[in-house]
């Protein structure tokens, strides 16, 4: 019976937590279409409206005026759109390859904390625990294991769709992704130097890393090793200026090429969860979580209230990476593909283990630091 | 002799390209709260060049009488052939009749017309318009030929400064009344 109960109480919980991020990635696509016509000095898309929301007198208009209903419309045409599979393709790995981003972009968020909530524990004390799905104690290294696999989702749709543009998309997204998953992983060792203790074991949990940043944010300690990781991010995800795997200009659309209708759409929600939670990773990582600012403590009280708080301050940091995302797509050109690799290999891979040595020496002069 | 630029060495943080990074992020911010560009454009039309070569129209003078005469010129020289008239007569009696012809049917295909303006060049009565019509659509290739009675509608009316067919009625009065011209 309480197994049930703790059944049900999860499931719920994924639920919503799944549901959540799904329409985040929804309006992540409006924000994207809006921000850049901003940018653009365009309109962007202001025409849809739901036909309930045109009676409500201003309000209804500005909506409208955002495209509010946009992402209603788009994930519809996603859903209706006849569902053609060519006739060259590897059918099973045509279908899995989808799927299979969509898995692993989803996966990720089940170890990230994203608030907190207060218990009194039998001494009366007030004990802090993170909203999170999973608590696990190697959080960031599952975290590191699963996006990875998200390139199994890209090669695969690039072989299986067994023409041209598609392979040499999957090819250069593979390339890329094992490429800068190294730096990536280097740099993060710091991180790990930085949270953990003498003489305490876990350092790989996120809610720790949390807790151990609410002085100073670790963007603010580490500058170098957050900017790799926000480089290694930018090409994790394959946004612009890294998009090798898609490459629009030259691979008409990479991997995708042969993807239409709902298959697309999967591929399409997925590079927006990454993104979204390739900037929750950063923010828990490097913006002190949901720790309001640095040194400040945070002005909301230790119940219900405060939870709701603590993930609304979560979330608007996230927020703002995910209109920064935006931002830095309109603002860079695209690298050539043997600049991505120059910049891989040559610049960040080395500048991770520089800088990975000198933390290491660092706190080997001063444990306590 | 050839001029040598001299290139001053990158700096260290020019060659990181961190600082340009920054100064581009700081031009498409602040791109953002510019007026947008954007015409939006059923509800907001361009502001149309006075001279702009739009669909050819027919046009009426002040007095409502239709200007053409069917001389025929427009339809010979329209190079992609998309002009068709049939001539017809103008009653005896009507107020008009010293004017003698106007088409019975005209016709300009508009999947053909190309704009050119010839017609209304070479036009002697000032008959036929191009005007800032410039949305033509229909469902059917049958819909894009426009007859008579849609090139007038479209068409309108025009200030004739000219009045040549006036002056030439009064000059037929003034010469019966046994003036001399």
């Amino acid at each position: 019976m309480e197994f049930l109960k703790y059944l049900i109480l999860h499931g719920i919980f994924a639920l919503v937590v799944v549901v959540a991020l799904m329409s985040m990635c929804a309006y992540a696509v409006l924000a994207e279409r809006k921000i850049s016509s901003w940018i653009q000095n365009r309109v962007g898309p202001n025409r849809t409206q739901l036909p309930f929301l045109a009676y409500i007198p201003v309000v209804g208009v500005m909506l409208q005026r955002i495209g509010f209903s946009q992402p209603a419309a788009d994930g519809l045409k996603f859903l209706f759109k006849e569902d053609v599979t060519p006739g060259h393709v590897k059918k099973f790995y045509y279908v899995l390859a989808p799927v299979l981003s969509l898995i692993a972009a989803l996966l990720t968020c089940t170890v990230l904390p994203f608030g907190s909530y207060w218990v009194t524990d039998a001494n009366n004390k007030l004990v802090e625990y993170p909203i999170v799905l999973a608590n696990l104690d190697i959080g960031l290294l599952f975290i590191l294991a699963i996006s990875s696999l998200g390139v199994y989702g890209l090669v695969l749709a690039g072989w299986a769709s067994n023409s041209k543009y598609p392979f040499l998309g999957g090819i250069r997204a593979s390339a890329q992704l094992i490429s800068y998953e190294l730096a990536m992983g280097v740099a993060l060792l710091p991180v790990f130097l930085w949270s953990s203790h003498p003489g305490e074991v876990s350092a790989l949990n996120l809610y720790d890393i949390v807790q151990s940043q609410q002085g100073l944010w670790l963007l603010i300690w580490q500058p170098v090793t957050a900017l790799i990781f926000l480089v290694c991010i930018f090409a994790e995800t394959n946004r612009l200026p890294f998009d090798m795997a898609e490459s629009e200009t030259d691979l008409v659309g990479g991997f995708h090429t042969e993807y239409g209708s709902f298959k697309f759409g999967f591929f399409f929600i997925a590079e927006y969860a990454h993104m979204i939670v390739g900037s929750a990773v950063f923010v828990v990582l490097f913006l002190g979580g949901w720790n309001f600012l640095p040194y400040i403590p945070a002005p909301w009280p230790h119940n219900w209230v405060g939870s709701i708080l603590t993930i609304a301050w979560f979330l608007a940091k996230v927020f703002f990476f995910v209109f920064f995302f935006i931002w830095i797509r309109w603002t860079l050109p695209r690298f050539r593909y043997d600049q991505v690799m120059k910049l891989g290999w040559n610049v960040l891979l080395p500048l991770a283990v520089a800088n990975f040595v000198a933390y290491l020496v660092f706190f080997a002069l001063f444990p306590n630091a | 002799m050839a001029k040598v630029l001299e290139r001053k060495p990158l700096t260290f943080w020019e060659r990181t390209y961190l600082p340009q990074i920054l100064g581009g992020l700081k031009i498409t911010f602040f791109n953002m709260f510019r007026r947008s560009e954007t015409l939006e454009y059923p509800e907001q039309r361009p502001q149309l060049p006075k001279a702009y070569r739009g669909a050819p129209t027919l046009v009426k003078d002040p007095e409502g009488r239709e200007k053409c005469v069917s001389c025929q010129l427009c339809e010979f020289v329209c190079p992609p052939k998309a002009i068709r008239i049939t001539p017809g007569a103008i009653p005896f009696d009507a107020p008009t009749a010293h004017v003698e012809k106007a088409p019975k049917e005209f016709d300009i295909n508009m999947l053909r017309c190309i704009y050119c303006g010839l017609c209304e060049e070479v036009c002697p009565e000032e008959a036929i318009w191009l005007q800032d019509v410039y949305s033509i659509s229909g469902t059917s290739r049958g819909q894009l030929i426009h007859n008579k009675a849609k090139l007038y509608e479209l068409g309108g009316t025009r200030p004739d400064q000219h009045r040549k067919w006036d002056k030439k009625l009064a000059a037929e009065k003034a010469q019966a009344e046994g003036g001399h011209h």
